[in-house]
């Protein structure tokens, strides 16, 4: 039996389907995978990329910056008000965006530019750059 | 002269006709953006019944019992209203319905002793109570018919740093909720502390979920969450209301200035054949005269209408 995978934001379904396997990253930094038949889960995500290996069709990663899952009854819900689907990533800003804030960290290191490279690097990721 | 109220009237007529063109078109828009906005309202709800789960699944395994959103204060001093109203006029009662709603909400705290601060969203209830001396807090404007979850996170964020910092003991949300396309109503509800999300029942031993980090700390990142749905959700069903209110509204002045257009126009029909049938008259009354002062034979009055087409009055040209 197939996990029914939801990926949900505050003002529309992202992404929603059935999948054999969910990948994901909670707060701590560890990552996690759901297969069929998992233990009642909830966690909170960090930022990273969640991967989704539908049933069929090719793996899709979703840029999530933060956020929450829910696994019960072979159903994975993933909550988070931000979270992008490749299509949705702007590559050209995305890699612009890193190289800035690559270029400002070699100067000095502040926390918010850093959550800035680690948003952009996700996105990339997610979109398969 | 007759001639002279028959131009007033056409050019009143001509008037309310582009006033009927501009409240039509409101009215289509209006109609085609509650459609929008009850998507939008159906899209939300996934997020925040999910959010909810999980709320009832961590409560469940026994956390939140210290979270400072969740906790009601044993004094309540000082009681913060939210208003969502509209951007724009032109939507009926929509906004004195939500603006009466949330003044009731006030006199009935200060009657409580306690005293109120005041966050307004949307420049008709800011204008309002700018206008009668009331002390605003925090005003939100420019999103009220189509407000995004960054909107949402604004408002929810300024009240709910203030409600943490004690500023506020209670906050309580004015909004307008959508029941149908005919009905919307302003209703006043407490919106922090959050109220517990009851365990239900019925769902039965769920209660072994495997958690990371722990319940607690799960739970404090996700109440600041559940607070911007929630508020999301008031200001995505207000905008619905906007509209359906709008639409409403715009819809029987559509139908006021067609009735004022038909009855103007008898009026200035009426007017015109007056005009019309005095003309004749005098024309008629005219020849006579001129027949009996010359003693002359009847067909006098042939000869002048015959022969001299080019002087009658304008009025008498039937083409308009």
């Amino acid at each position: 039996m197939a996990l029914a995978v939801q990926v949900v934001s505050p003002e529309r379904i992202l992404w929603s389907g059935d999948a054999d396997m969910v990948l994901t990253r909670t707060v701590g930094g560890g990552e996690i995978a759901f297969l069929d038949g998992h233990a009642p889960f909830v966690g909170a995500l960090g930022i990273g990329v969640t991967r989704i290996r539908p049933t069929d069709g090719a793996d899709v990663g979703v840029a999530v910056h933060g956020g929450f899952v829910e696994v019960s009854d072979n159903q994975v819900s993933i909550l988070s008000d931000a979270a992008e689907l490749p299509e949705e990533i702007d590559v050209a800003r995305a890699e612009e965006a890193r190289t800035r804030a690559e270029a400002s960290l070699r100067d000095e290191h502040d926390a918010e530019t850093e959550a800035a490279l680690r948003r952009a690097n996700v996105r990339l990721e997610a979109a398969g750059r | 002269m007759a001639g002279g109220q028959e131009r007033v009237l056409r050019r009143r007529i001509k008037s309310v006709q582009s006033t009927r063109k501009i409240t039509k078109a409101m009215e289509l828009i209006a109609a085609s953006r509650i459609v929008k906005a009850q998507q939008r309202v159906a899209a939300a709800r996934p997020y925040s019944e999910q959010i909810t789960e999980v709320i009832r699944n961590l409560a469940a395994a026994g956390a939140g019992g210290d979270s400072p959103l969740l906790q009601a204060r044993d004094e309540v001093a000082t009681v913060c209203v939210v208003v969502v109203g509209a951007d724009r006029g032109l939507a009926g009662g929509y906004n004195t319905a939500v603006i009466r709603t949330a003044e009731r909400a006030l006199q009935a705290e200060r009657d409580e002793g306690r005293s109120t601060a005041l966050v307004t969203v949307g420049k008709k209830a800011l204008n309002y109570f700018r206008f009668r001396g009331y002390e605003i807090a925090d005003s939100f404007t420019g999103f009220s018919d189509n407000p995004t979850y960054e909107d949402a996170r604004a408002v929810a964020e300024s009240v709910t740093a203030r409600f943490e910092s004690g500023a506020y003991d209670q906050v309580r949300l004015v909004y307008t909720r959508f029941l149908s396309m005919a009905a919307q109503r302003a209703v006043a509800l407490t919106y922090l502390p959050l109220e517990q999300a009851p365990t239900d029942e019925t769902s039965g031993p769920t209660a072994d979920y495997e958690f990371e980090p722990d319940p607690g700390e799960i739970l404090d990142r996700l109440l600041p969450r559940y607070a911007e749905a929630r508020l999301f959700a008031a200001l995505l069903d207000a905008a619905a209301s906007e509209h359906a209110a709008r639409q409403r509204a715009m819809k029987s002045a559509t139908e006021n200035a067609e009735e004022l257009i038909t009855k103007l126009s008898r009026v200035m029909n009426r007017a015109r054949q007056d005009a019309i049938t005095t003309e004749i008259m005098e024309i008629v009354g005219g020849a006579e005269a001129l027949r009996q002062g010359k003693g002359a034979p009847e067909d006098l009055l042939v000869d002048i209408i015959g022969g001299t087409r080019d002087l009658l009055p304008d009025t008498l040209d039937l083409r308009r």
